[in-house]
């Protein structure tokens, strides 16, 4: 069962919340000692994420969690936007697809990077990715 | 506006991005750059990206800019100091970085540099020592 420990909200607005975001999830991934490489793997999925809801719905909010699940700690990152949403989640979810400019890695490669991986998307109304990293997951 | 500085030292470029770049901050380098390439002739650019703590898909997409525009501006572009888990990440996320070239540090960055332009300093002075004879 997974017990949430503490939450945290940001609001994603500008290009310029990207850093701070970043930081702000390192700071919860070392205050739960997780190792550098998933700390590195967590910041950079957060990232692709939170580029992904600045470019498509013009911004958006992320809810940071620390989970405890057992024995193991972690993670958990949900963002949420009120953009355009996905027509197709599956093509969405293939490499090397991309209806923007960027190399459509974005989705697939961010999935890779972490442990678990939700996304909903209403056309019309909105996506809500979720993701979670276990400390020595 | 924000900058990064870039050095000019002979006929290269080194540029070392100290602080985690916002988007503004990256294309802004990746203009500097390719009109620094242009007005120094410069044969090869250094990038030390030692201080990055994570490369997304948008910094490593401004990396592969700037090897591209250099190379068709006639310069290579080494990128050095990549952390370990940095590299884990980027293969996993599934970009490999094409078309610049790595090494490990600044050091063997410069060593790849000379090789790939043809040592000009040596260049340089074999033909100073041609005139003077």
């Amino acid at each position: 069962m997974k017990i949430v420990l503490s939450k945290d909200r940001m609001a994603i607005e500008r290009e310029q919340d990207v850093v701070p975001f970043r930081n702000r999830v390192k700071e919860y991934a070392v205050k739960i000692g997780m190792s550098l490489v998933n700390q590195t793997k967590l910041i950079t999925a957060a990232s692709e994420l939170v580029r992904n809801m600045l470019k498509y719905a013009n911004g958006g909010t992320v809810l940071i969690e620390v989970l405890s699940q057992g024995r193991d700690s972690g993670i958990r990152l949900v963002f949420t936007d009120k953009g355009p949403g996905i027509k197709d989640i599956s093509l969405a979810m293939k490499d090397g697809f991309s209806t923007g400019k960027s190399l459509g890695i974005g989705l697939p490669g961010t999935k890779r990077l972490v442990n678990e991986f939700d996304i909903k998307s209403t056309v019309g109304e909105g996506t809500t990715v979720s993701i979670i990293k276990w400390k020595n997951g | 506006m924000d900058r990064i500085p870039i050095l000019r030292m002979g006929r290269l470029l080194l540029v070392t991005i100290q602080i985690d770049l916002y988007d503004r901050l990256a294309t802004n380098l990746e203009t500097d750059l390719v009109q620094m390439v242009n007005k120094t002739e410069a044969k090869g650019v250094l990038i030390d990206i030692s201080a990055l703590s994570i490369v997304d898909s948008f910094m490593g997409r401004i990396l592969g800019n700037i090897g591209s525009m250099s190379k068709i501006m006639d310069a290579e572009t080494v990128v050095v100091g990549m952390q370990p888990a940095v590299a884990i990440t980027l293969i996993e996320l599934g970009l490999e970085l094409k078309g610049v070239h790595t090494a490990l540090n600044v050091e063997r960055g410069m060593e790849l540099l000379k090789e790939k332009i043809g040592n000009y300093d040596e260049d340089l002075s074999d033909e100073d020592e041609d005139s003077t004879e």
